[in-house]
């Protein structure tokens, strides 16, 4: 898929495919793309040349109403001018799926309720939504999209503004749903996180893909190295891969310098980094 | 627990819901309450006049026109006091107040932006350029209303044509080309004050205040329908504009296809404010007050802002026209009470609710 802004182009050549049923990860640095391919996907923009093929549906031929009932969206911010509760906004994710002069069935107002209460802020169903915080608006979002019910949904970095404990409550729904057989396309800034939750990764980069596949093979310092240049290191903690700051490891590995891996492997200092940049 | 009634079941069709914790069953009856209150408030204006009639004369005279009776029986000034001049001005004020108000709730939503009214894409200044043609040049513009009605809607086409680029129209473009719009026909109508002679000047600026002095059948006959219809549509529309109202993306996300939607919306809204504002001139407030009033009555929910700013709409004229023709011997025209009333109420709004409301 190629798109650009006036002469600017931001996606060429980008092209993966992701199974039913995934949890798919986006991941790459600030301006890569990923909410650019994320609107191309949803019909926001237009791509250049190429297609987005949904649930064996090629998009460009979809009305917009259809494509909400196969795709969802979580935006990464958004806030509006009128003061709607918590469960107006959630029951807005219903919306495709109504008829009729309102259309809006107790059953719709039940998904509602029970979306809230997945992610925990069933106490907020009241609350002006343009007067929360914004991680507590982007939990709302996600309640939204989990009540929108579709085979596929599309977060843009739904964990961005997202204390610890929320981060991890929604990783662990995207699973959840995941596991429901839906599919999930998500970006993040977090290498740990799509390592940890995500099957499958795409590492977007200058409008390419730079590497997709397994998270273990993909979340690897050569990729790192190639978009971010120098500043992370890879480690194993208790089995677990992670992704560490290299000015991090670099401070440990003189403090305890037990370690001959430290002084070979990682050359490149923080001081390094900055002097590049 | 309420019985599921005819009344309930009929709510339920209809999408609303008295029961599952969402509160609605208080927003129905404050929606009734309003409906009530529009009523009496129309009753008691139908007694009041500088004309003494009593409470049983107008009503009688009420009665037998509505029965089809032998109005015969009915003394001829009552008739066309009560009949002719004060009931139509009443049908008329309520469909104007009801009208701009829920055109206003309409564009607030559209636009995103509660601070707009009705006549943000240039309705008013198109309408006042029409009808100032029609009262200079009599000849070859013959009606005012006619000419009010094209011109205003003329004026938010371009604006319209004017925003659309690429087959979207973003509504910052569409916001500044109504003001575009607007200021050349504020000039066109300048230039005709200029060109005019004295009594023509006096009837231009008396028709851009605003009144229902010659409140006729005729015009209910023909707005009454309009408003109704295009009531029922916005009020159908509510959900989606709810969902419009959060943006162009979230909506195309929401399934709500925003360009055709707009275009929906805006067109009733735009048709339903040029007639009302052909008929009676520009009465200003209305349409941004009403629905700020719902807002604080009802929540933001389109679904009960809507009805209740035509209530409200239509209640707020009614006050206004009554007290313009009575609190004086002579007329007062009903553009310049509205703004009397009008903005302490907002500046209240403003300094007490103004973060909710305006979020």
């Amino acid at each position: 898929m190629h798109f650009q802004y006036g002469s600017f182009p931001v996606l060429s050549g980008v092209s993966f495919s992701v199974g039913r049923g995934e949890l798919c990860g986006l991941f790459g640095p600030n301006g890569s793309g990923k909410t650019t391919l994320f609107k191309c996907c949803l019909r926001f923009l237009h791509a250049e040349r190429g297609s987005v093929v949904v649930h064996g549906e090629e998009i460009s031929r979809c009305s917009i109403e259809h494509l909400a009932r196969l795709v969802a969206y979580v935006p990464q911010e958004h806030k509006p001018p009128f003061p709607y509760l918590v469960r107006e906004v959630v029951l807005m994710g219903r919306t495709p799926h109504l008829g009729g002069f309102f259309g809006i069935r107790r059953h719709d107002r039940e998904i509602t309720m029970d979306a809230l209460a997945t992610l925990g802020i069933s106490d907020l169903a009241d609350r002006p939504y343009n007067q929360l915080s914004g991680g507590q608006r982007q939990m709302v979002l996600m309640a939204r999209a989990i009540a929108q019910d579709t085979p596929i949904l599309f977060l843009d970095e739904p964990t961005s503004a997202l204390d610890f404990q929320n981060q991890m409550r929604i990783w662990e729904i995207m699973r959840d749903v995941a596991e429901e057989g839906k599919t999930i396309l998500a970006c993040s800034h977090d290498p740990n996180h799509v390592a940890w939750f995500c099957d499958r990764v795409v590492v977007l980069g200058n409008g390419t893909v730079v590497a997709e596949g397994h998270p273990e093979d993909v979340i690897s310092e050569v990729v790192l190295e190639e978009i971010y240049q120098d500043v992370c290191s890879v480690r194993m903690l208790d089995g677990v891969q992670m992704v560490m700051p290299r000015c991090v490891t670099e401070r440990n590995g003189k403090q305890e310098s037990n370690h001959p891996l430290h002084d070979t492997r990682f050359a490149g200092t923080c001081g390094d980094v900055d002097a590049k940049t | 627990m309420t019985e599921p009634t005819g009344f309930n079941h009929l709510l339920k069709r209809l999408g609303y819901d008295t029961s599952g914790g969402f509160g609605e069953e208080k927003k129905i009856i404050i929606l009734l309450s309003l409906a009530a209150v529009l009523f009496i408030t129309a009753s008691v204006a139908v007694v009041l006049g500088t004309y003494n009639i009593t409470v049983t004369e107008v009503y009688q005279t009420i009665f037998t026109h509505l029965t089809f009776g032998d109005i015969g029986g009915i003394p001829r000034l009552h008739n066309t006091i009560v009949w002719d001049i004060r009931v139509p001005r009443i049908i008329l004020a309520t469909s104007v107040g009801g009208a701009l108000a829920i055109a206003g709730a309409t564009f607030q939503g559209v636009f995103r932006n509660p601070l707009v009214e009705p006549y943000i894409l240039g309705v008013s200044s198109g309408a006042a350029f029409g009808a100032a043609l029609g009262i200079v040049f009599p000849a070859i513009f013959f009606s005012i209303q006619i000419f009010a009605f094209a011109f205003g809607a003329l004026a938010v086409t371009f604006a319209y044509i004017l925003a659309r680029s690429r087959g979207e129209t973003p509504i910052v473009t569409l916001i500044l080309a109504g003001v575009i719009i607007g200021s050349i026909f504020s000039a066109f109508v300048s230039l005709l004050k200029y060109l005019s002679d004295d009594t023509a000047l006096r009837e231009i600026a008396f028709w851009l205040m605003g009144g229902f002095y010659y409140a006729t059948w005729d015009d209910i006959i023909l707005l009454v329908p309009v408003v109704f219809f295009s009531f029922i549509v916005l009020w159908a529309l509510g959900w989606k504009l709810n969902v419009l109202s959060m943006g162009d993306d979230e909506a195309r996300a929401l399934g709500v296809n925003p360009e055709k939607y707009k275009f929906v919306v805006i067109t009733l809204a735009t048709a339903i404010t040029a007639f009302a504002v052909s008929l009676v001139g520009i009465i200003a407030w209305v349409g941004l007050m009403m629905p700020h009033a719902s807002r604080m009555l009802l929540g933001p929910d389109n679904r009960f802002v809507i009805p209740a700013s035509l209530m409200m709409g239509g209640c707020y004229l009614i006050v206004c026209d009554t007290l313009a023709r009575t609190l004086t011997t002579a007329e007062i025209p009903v553009g310049i009470l509205t703004s009397i009333l009008g903005a302490p109420y907002l500046c209240y709004l403003l300094r007490s609710k103004g973060r909710v409301i305006f979020g």
